[in-house]
């Protein structure tokens, strides 16, 4: 098991070094016992949310979703399971069998390696557990961050790989968009994490949690927990970035050619990744296992002992809910334009995010006061929003202008020199009178929209 | 043309790849099948392979008699089965010199726009669908039920209305039934926001639908292309107006002939969109005018055996599609001779072939829904 060292960085402006000593010491069967319990807290998350969004979608359709399995339809998902696992499987010819079988293993594992390292409650050893204090975690890292953007990165492998050793079009077109899309988003990803980084002074998801005792970084990284929540939906691939499956246009996308549990692996995968990253971004920009303000005002309990478990479980249904409610309001883009919203805003858009944050906190380090630094930062915001403002004004000038200037082709004489001429490129016939009606109901204006109606008819009789 | 690439090494080995779309695929609904050839995922040569549903509609008519044929000839474009019905009875009225009861013609006009109305929501949830937003097409269900069980009111039938006869109408209009229509009519104009804003509102939408597949005039004149799609484009050209049947003549004040010059996916939607709205508005006119009109017979008395006499003529008429036209030889028999079907969606999705070498895979959808087809209305 990884026993972390106590980081050795000096300390940081009055905030102690990272203190992971708790982490490691649980006994051989308490570290099983929570490695199952992050499987099954992921599993049963999963099972429930998709018969939660099949729910809610067809509340948001009009329609009633599932019902006939179990109380309320909540063991839908179970069957739907066990049916896939009965189902037969099938391995195309021209499909690279290896690769092709591992492809969804490759997708799963990732999705829940990540869970190791979420916080479900505060790291100072306050439940017992068969007798045993210990934190509410499976284990964390020094670089807890880094270890989730590199498990997450191994997973778009799994649809990469599906793509391409599936041996056919569509989900060789699915793979190649994942990997473009991974690029595109995955970076905006880091960079929005970096700023956490910033205020945080630490990598660990414990101490991330811990730093945001009193402010969550919702309210102070509002930028960076935008760029989060739309790089996350591009991570698991769900509306509207569900470009590598887009089944209007790619049928299935990468797992087209899948059936039975491999198919049932990969949409295992795209429900495990939902709940890591909302996990994620719960850790990271909503305050963890913390109870929500009003809570925490009257109750001083809520983030001991047990509770926070249902905290943390409250926020990753929420985002949840945000998921689905994405995919029943909004189509799908294409992925073009999507690369766009990764290269030309959210890239930049984080970049200079993080340059700010990182000035703020310099500043802050040197001692300024806060008014100076909002007048700082403030100028440099306005100063850049202005300097925008003039060069849109001008770009759309610069494109005007030789859309005017196009000249409208000379007027066309159809006899030119007593013979008929076809029109030259530019030039358009004359319209062609409309015959007259044939019913006895004759037309109220019958000339004047017989001529609008021919005007655009031009000389295309080839 | 054949083209063939020499070269050595790896150039010789050509990066495109043949992508069939169909006769299988969600965005093709129904049996519509594209031959495309893909260079990474922009299309370079596209070729829509049609017929797999083709029922020889056109032969069947031959060997059925006038009244018969109505039942066959509503099924080719089966979202505009009764103006599909229209067409046939008209060309046949045409050739018998037969003048219908003025409250057929209204009531026929009255049907006419509510199946226009009917197709045009199909489209209106299908197209969000075809861009993966999921949601807006069971909107689209919940007004078409709303209609279809007036249309089922009057006819007995939800989509294959067998409700035109030669010379008029099956019957008369339950009573009330005016009443409920136009409340319906009221109900789905009044939700119709839900396309208006949700759907035409949304960034997304837009950005995959403007500057997409843009279908110049020159392209519809060339191959035909009729109906909303070509009022996109700027041709501004509806036989509801330019060649008024039907009472049509009579409602040139309401009817407003929605047309665009983008000629993009978007232009097509919007034109479907305000189609949609007039027909409505066209639809409260008709119940105006039907509940003016004095009591009388709904039909003609037809002979036992119905004969057309020799002769031809064409009738076309303005569909929820397209033009709709059906060229009838008669020589004189219980059956034509020969009954030519002229099917909007047969002009129009050839117009593919232009429209789709040079766009991405993404936009082939964009460009394939908005051209709003029907594949039996293709295939005949």
């Amino acid at each position: 098991m990884i026993t972390p060292a106590v980081s050795s960085l000096p300390a940081v402006q009055g905030l102690a070094a990272e203190n992971l000593g708790v982490f490691g010491r649980d006994p051989w069967w308490l570290i099983i016992v929570k490695a199952i319990f992050c499987f099954a807290f992921a599993m049963l998350t999963v099972l429930f949310s998709i018969v939660w969004e099949r729910k809610v979608v067809a509340w948001m359709q009009l329609r009633i979703g599932p019902n006939r399995h179990g109380p309320w339809g909540m063991l839908q998902s179970l069957a739907d399971g066990v049916k896939l696992m009965l189902k037969e499987d099938l391995v195309v010819k021209g499909a690279d069998k290896v690769v092709y079988i591992l492809a969804p293993i490759v997708a799963t594992i990732p999705a829940f390696m990540a869970f190791a390292v979420i916080p479900f409650g505060p790291a100072n050893n306050e439940i017992s557990i068969f007798g045993t204090r210990t934190p509410m975690q499976l284990t964390d890292l020094p670089v807890g961050v880094l270890y989730i953007l590199a498990v997450a990165s191994v997973g778009i492998y799994g649809v990469v790989l599906a793509g391409w050793s599936s041996g056919s079009t569509y989900p060789l077109l699915g793979g190649l968009r994942s990997t473009a899309q991974m690029i595109s988003y995955e970076i905006a990803m880091g960079i929005s994490f970096a700023a956490v980084f910033l205020y945080s002074h630490s990598m660990s998801t414990s101490q991330i949690v811990a730093t945001q005792h009193d402010k969550w970084y919702v309210v102070l990284l509002p930028v960076s927990f935008i760029v989060y929540i739309v790089s996350m939906v591009g991570e698991t691939n769900r509306a509207p970035f569900d470009l590598p499956e887009a089944e209007g246009e790619l049928v299935g996308g990468f797992n087209t050619e899948y059936s039975s549990i491999k198919f049932a692996l990969f949409m295992l995968a795209e429900y495990v990744n939902m709940v890591t990253v909302s996990a994620i971004a719960t850790t990271l920009f909503l305050g963890g296992w913390r109870a929500p303000w009003p809570i925490t005002a009257f109750w001083a309990g809520a983030n001991h002992g047990w509770w926070p478990l249902l905290w943390i479980t409250i926020k990753i249904q929420l985002l949840l809910f945000f998921f689905i409610w994405l995919r029943g309001t909004l189509p799908r883009m294409r992925y073009d334009q999507f690369m766009k919203l990764g290269w030309k805003v959210l890239i930049p858009v984080s970049m200079v995010w993080l340059m700010l944050v990182a000035t703020v906190r310099a500043l802050r380090n040197e001692n300024y006061d806060f008014q100076r630094i909002v007048l700082y930062v403030g100028g440099g915001v306005l100063a850049l929003l202005l300097l925008s403002l003039v060069v849109d004004v001008f770009r759309d000038r610069g494109r005007r202008e030789p859309a005017e200037s196009g000249a409208p082709g000379d007027r066309f004489d159809p006899m030119a020199g007593g013979f008929p001429v076809p029109p030259r490129p530019g030039q358009t016939l004359p319209p062609v009178p409309r015959r007259r009606p044939r019913g006895e109901r004759q037309l109220v204006n019958a000339t004047d929209t017989a001529e609008t109606a021919d005007k655009e008819q031009e000389g295309d009789n080839a | 043309m054949t083209e063939t690439t020499v070269g050595i090494g790896g150039a010789a080995e050509g990066t495109d790849m043949v992508l069939n779309i169909g006769p299988q695929h969600p965005s093709t609904h129904g049996v519509l099948r594209l031959r495309l050839i893909l260079d990474g995922e922009r299309i370079s040569h596209a070729e829509p392979v049609i017929g797999y549903m083709h029922r020889g509609a056109e032969k069947l008519f031959e060997a059925r008699d006038y009244r018969q044929i109505i039942m066959l000839a509503n099924r080719h474009d089966w979202l505009s089965a009764f103006s599909n019905e229209l067409g046939v009875v008209i060309a046949v009225e045409r050739m018998l010199g037969m003048e219908v009861p003025e409250r057929a013609v209204w009531t026929r006009t009255l049907l006419a726009e509510l199946n226009r109305v009917l197709n045009h929501l199909m489209f209106l949830g299908s197209y969000p669908l075809e861009l993966g937003g999921i949601t807006p097409v069971f909107y689209a269900f919940r007004e078409r039920e709303e209609l279809q069980n007036i249309l089922e009111e009057v006819s007995g039938g939800r989509m294959h209305y067998m409700f035109n006869r030669v010379g008029g109408l099956k019957e008369d209009l339950p009573n009330g039934w005016l009443g409920r229509a136009r409340e319906a009519v009221a109900d789905v104009r009044s939700r119709m926001d839900v396309f208006d804003r949700l759907v035409l509102g949304n960034e997304i939408f837009r950005g995959r639908t403007r500057g997409v597949g843009v279908l110049t005039p020159q392209t519809v004149h060339a191959y035909g292309v009729s109906g909303p799609i070509a009022r996109a484009s700027g041709v501004d050209f509806d036989l509801r107006r330019d060649e008024p049947y039907l009472a049509y003549g009579e409602l040139q004040d309401t009817l407003n002939v929605a047309t665009r010059t983008e000629g993009d996916c978007l232009a097509r939607f919007e034109c479907l969109l305000e189609q949609t709205h007039n027909s409505l508005d066209l639809a409260d006119a008709c119940l105006d005018r039907i509940a003016e009109l004095p009591p009388g017979p709904i039909n003609q008395r037809l002979p036992k055996v119905l004969k057309a006499p020799e002769g031809h003529t064409y009738a076309w008429t303005e569909n929820p599609l397209g033009i709709n036209g059906y060229y009838l030889v008669s020589k004189g028999d219980k059956t034509p001779y020969r009954l030519k079907l002229r099917s909007a969606s047969y002009n129009n999705i050839q117009a593919l072939t232009e429209l789709l070498p040079g766009t991405l895979v993404a936009d082939m959808v964009a460009i394939l829904g908005s051209m709003f087809f029907v594949v039996g209305d293709i295939d005949k």
